[in-house]
């Protein structure tokens, strides 16, 4: 969305829009007693300011959150971005979530988006609508619009005590020319942004009234759960439903389509009026299933012996300083290691979901936890093959998503499930099927080598080895090219070190195994081995790990903040008992830079961790407190990348069923964690995601530093280092 | 199919289920109380704690045929209001506890039966208690803190269904 689209969209803004139809669509409102969940009715009109500002007689301010909230705090960061320009406080908005119309601009929750993509356009739409308030209520005065004063939803005349509130000038208001470019305020005049305020939408989520994808009811709705091929891609021969259909409540067992990354496969649905008959009646369905040679093919084994074996072959060049392979030729002091990540879940505690209805008029509705409504409605669009003005999305709160959920295969499979039963269905996958279908965070290898001068790092190459997200979900991927998302987060523009020979490769190793996007994307992976092996050259050259970055990042210089910022933590931190260490590692992705420092201890066999310090740079931002929760939750979740199973496939099959075979951190293995917030005035970066590469590789750091045996692979079993 | 005579949050309800139904699904789907959740069905990750007689159960395992007639379930829904929570939700609001919320009723429900065993509970117990519920979004820190605060301001008697 920019300023100009909002003044030719300035005739959509005139009518008066409606919001919500179904009676579902979910805001948060805020009252005398704290806030709560509110249902907008077909009868709630507002006068639109913009698509982002609409304001009714009473003067009911309603701010539209344009990205899907899945804990990241969109809910808050986006109506922030309006309201301070606006001149409102959050405790006068309600808050409604768009719908994918194409007014709203791109609503996809990902990539850590939201407030480094927003930060201006999103200020504009509240500036640009104060300053129509502002020119009505100077017309009503006589008055030139400097003499008025905008504050708490209200116009003031200067100097004296007459006031109209925003519900009494909306409408005369939106009659007025959107103004171009709205005069932004000064970051020192800021009374929300970068400030702490409490999110509005947590009372609802201690009270159990917060309202899910999973928690969708809609009149008359039935319930479903599917049953894919276990080799995800298996064709359906033939299947029994027959003990199924005896359980009471089960309607009906049909056949459905499943899209995996890349192409689609039958699948199995069982339709109830419970969703417990659904999933009791799903165990008893017995199915025949054509795996071809995936029983081969959909394999870790086999696909880390073909990484392995890329390895030992160039990749495709992405980026070359210098003639690295001569230089590491001709050099005496070298080194090269290969660093390995496992395939992982996003194992959000909500499983997929979806619930559709595919009305007999040919118009359809959705209500889903999906990242980006606007995909949602292309994605329906295309599915039924009809028009998007036939389509309402109505995106819910989602129970955690890390990416998966923006992968909407659930969703058209709720949709076609409604289009057979001809009712309103709701989907829920088991957590059987959430787990072993995936999409998966690829298993990646980075393998590095690195030239050591005189009392330096000279050079470092780095060859990225695995499948690529964009090769296997869109075909979109030549073997002679290299995936422009790793190779932009490897490139020497986005890790700033200062090398003056630098390589960067990438060798696609292609598998059945589905992948997809996973909190930080490829960075998750890589970071483990690039600064790994930043610490392993730097030992070698016999520099402090710290002190070979700040050289490397010399000119860079928001950088070398960070580490000194690190090392006044480290200097005015009681002296480390014996029997500690600690690990740093550093690395930028979305626009932020963030590092971590961890202290493991030794505890029997292997080390506990004791501390995770971290610190992130992502320029001005909404609330810090959210940074911070962002940060620590990028904690836990890069500790447990780490030192937790992966997935595997063997036979054809994900091996890992449930959270007891894919396990992820739990409350006894957190460990204290101290969140940093590099202060300035820098443009936004990314907040979701920055915080969590860097943390494997400073635990990887911190077992060297403990224990002088330098880990590879992960996960690492942190109880039996030796 | 049979009948069943729940108690929950102190009202009645009358529902007709299976009795291999788990307690989980008839307060979600038959009693239509969502905020109890479903994460993984076999009592793993706790997002579906619930209180019966004051205890934490998974509800996602404990079908409807053992529960007994006199038995009294709280949800999440019972142990406050939206005008009035209760010490623990209090202590959430204050810490900012949630991200994305979905596990925070199951976490929520045990740490109010923890803190009616262990008033002033010490880390290590926050640890026992707290292990079968896991939390995607890594808030795990924020609800020792939130425990530890509502540990201050808790009145044991009042918890849970007692």
């Amino acid at each position: 969305m920019s300023i100009s689209s909002l003044s030719t969209e300035r005739r959509r803004f005139l009518k008066q829009s409606l919001l919500g139809t179904a009676g579902l669509m979910i805001g948060v409102r805020a009252h005398a007693g704290g806030h709560a969940l509110v249902k907008l009715f077909e009868n709630n009109i507002s006068t639109e300011l913009n698509p982002f500002v609409l304001i009714d007689a009473k003067g009911v301010i309603t701010l539209v959150n344009s990205r899907p909230d899945m804990g990241q705090g969109s809910i808050q960061a986006v109506t922030s971005l309006i309201a301070e320009e606006l001149e409102v406080r959050m405790d006068q908005i309600q808050i409604v979530h768009s719908d994918g119309q194409a007014k709203y601009g791109s609503q996809g929750s990902g990539g850590s988006s939201t407030v480094r993509g927003l930060w201006f356009d999103l200020r504009k739409a509240g500036a640009a609508a104060k300053e129509m308030l502002v020119r009505t209520a100077a017309g009503r005065w006589n008055t030139s619009p400097e003499s008025c004063q905008a504050r708490d939803g209200g116009v003031f005349l200067t100097g004296t005590d007459k006031k109209f509130s925003y519900g009494e000038l909306a409408v005369d208001a939106a009659k007025l020319d959107v103004p171009k470019n709205p005069k932004l305020k000064d970051p020192k005049d800021f009374k929300i942004l970068g400030k702490y305020h409490k999110r509005s939408d947590i009372p609802s989520k201690v009270n159990g009234t917060a309202v899910f994808g999973i928690d969708v009811v809609v009149p008359g709705m039935l319930y479903a759960t599917v049953i894919h091929a276990p080799s995800v891609q298996g064709k359906l021969v033939s299947y029994d439903a027959t003990q199924a259909m005896a359980v009471a409540g089960v309607k009906q067992v049909i056949k459905t389509e499943h899209s995996y990354p890349g192409g689609k496969s039958e699948a199995i649905a069982v339709i109830a009026e419970n969703y417990w008959a659904a999933l009791k009646a799903s165990k008893l369905v017995t199915a025949q299933w054509d795996d071809g040679d995936l029983v081969q093919t959909l394999n870790t084994g086999q696909y880390f012996k073909d990484a392995y074996a890329a390895a030992a072959k160039p990749g495709v060049r992405a980026e070359e300083d210098g003639d690295f392979d001569a230089f590491f030729a001709a050099s005496e002091k070298k080194l090269e290691s290969i660093y390995e990540t496992p395939f992982l879940a996003h194992a959000a505690i909500e499983p997929v979901n979806a619930t559709a209805h595919v009305k007999e008029d040919g118009s359809v509705e959705v209500w889903a936890p999906i990242q980006g409504p606007d995909g949602a409605l292309g994605e329906t669009a295309d599915y039924l093959g009809i028009a998007t003005d036939k389509i309402k999305i109505h995106p819910q709160l989602l129970g955690g998503s890390f990416g998966r959920k923006a992968f909407m295969d659930f969703m058209k499979e709720a949709i076609d499930l409604s289009r057979q039963v001809k009712a309103p269905v709701k989907l829920i996958w088991s957590r059987e099927e959430d787990m072993m279908q995936g999409p998966f965070r690829p298993a990646m290898l980075s393998r590095m080598r690195g030239v050591i001068g005189n009392n330096r790092l000279s050079a470092l190459s780095h060859q990225a080895i695995g499948e690529s997200i964009q090769g296997q979900h869109w075909n979109g991927l030549a073997d002679y090219q290299a995936d422009d998302w790793l190779a932009g987060e490897l490139s020497k523009e986005n890790h700033k070190y200062g090398f003056p020979v630098h390589h960067l490769s990438y060798s696609r190793v292609k598998t059945p195994i589905p992948i997809l996007w996973w909190r930080s994307v490829y960075a998750s992976n890589f970071a483990w081995g690039q600064e790994c092996f930043i610490d392993e050259m730097a030992h070698k050259a016999g520099l402090d790990p710290l002190a070979a970055r700040k050289q490397l990042l010399r000119n860079s210089k928001r950088d070398l903040a960070i580490l000194e910022k690190l090392e006044e933590i480290i200097k005015s931190s009681p002296a480390l008992p014996t029997g500690h260490a600690r690990g740093i590692a550093m690395f930028r992705s979305f626009e932020s830079m963030s590092a971590a420092m961890v202290e493991i201890a030794r505890k029997d066999k292997g080390a506990r961790i004791v501390k995770v310090t971290s610190i992130i740079d992502c320029g001005q931002y909404v609330n810090p407190d959210n940074v911070k929760a962002q940060t620590e939750g990028n904690i836990a979740m890069g500790l447990s990348s780490a030192i937790k199973g992966g997935i595997t496939f063997s036979e054809g099959k994900c091996d890992q069923t449930n959270y007891h075979q894919f396990q992820v951190m739990r409350m006894s293995e957190m460990p204290e964690v101290e969140v940093h917030i590099m202060d300035n005035l820098e443009n936004p970066g990314g907040v979701g995601e920055p915080g969590l590469p860097p943390i494997a590789p400073a635990l990887g750091n911190a077992i060297f530093n403990l224990t002088q045996k330098r880990i590879y692979k992960l996960p690492v079993d942190l109880d039996n280092l030796v | 199919m049979a009948i069943f005579n729940l108690t929950i949050n102190d009202q009645r309800y009358k529902i007709e289920a299976e009795e291999d139904m788990p307690l989980l699904w008839a307060i979600r789907d038959l009693v239509g109380l969502k905020g109890t959740k479903y994460g993984c069905g076999i009592a793993q990750c706790g997002a579906c704690t619930v209180h019966l007689d004051g205890q934490p159960v998974r509800s996602c395992s404990l079908p409807l045929g053992v529960i007994k007639k006199k038995q009294k379930i709280t949800t999440i829904e019972g142990i406050g209001s939206p005008q009035l929570l209760h010490a623990v939700q209090e202590a959430w609001v204050e810490e900012q506890v949630p991200q994305c919320g979905y596990c925070q009723s199951g976490q929520i429900m045990s740490a109010v039966a923890l803190l009616a065993q262990h008033p002033e509970p010490s880390d290590d117990q926050i640890d026992t208690y707290m292990n079968g519920n896991l939390c995607r979004c890594g808030t795990y820190d924020r609800i020792r803190k939130a425990i530890h605060r509502a540990s201050g301001s808790a009145k044991p008697k009042t918890m849970g269904t007692h």
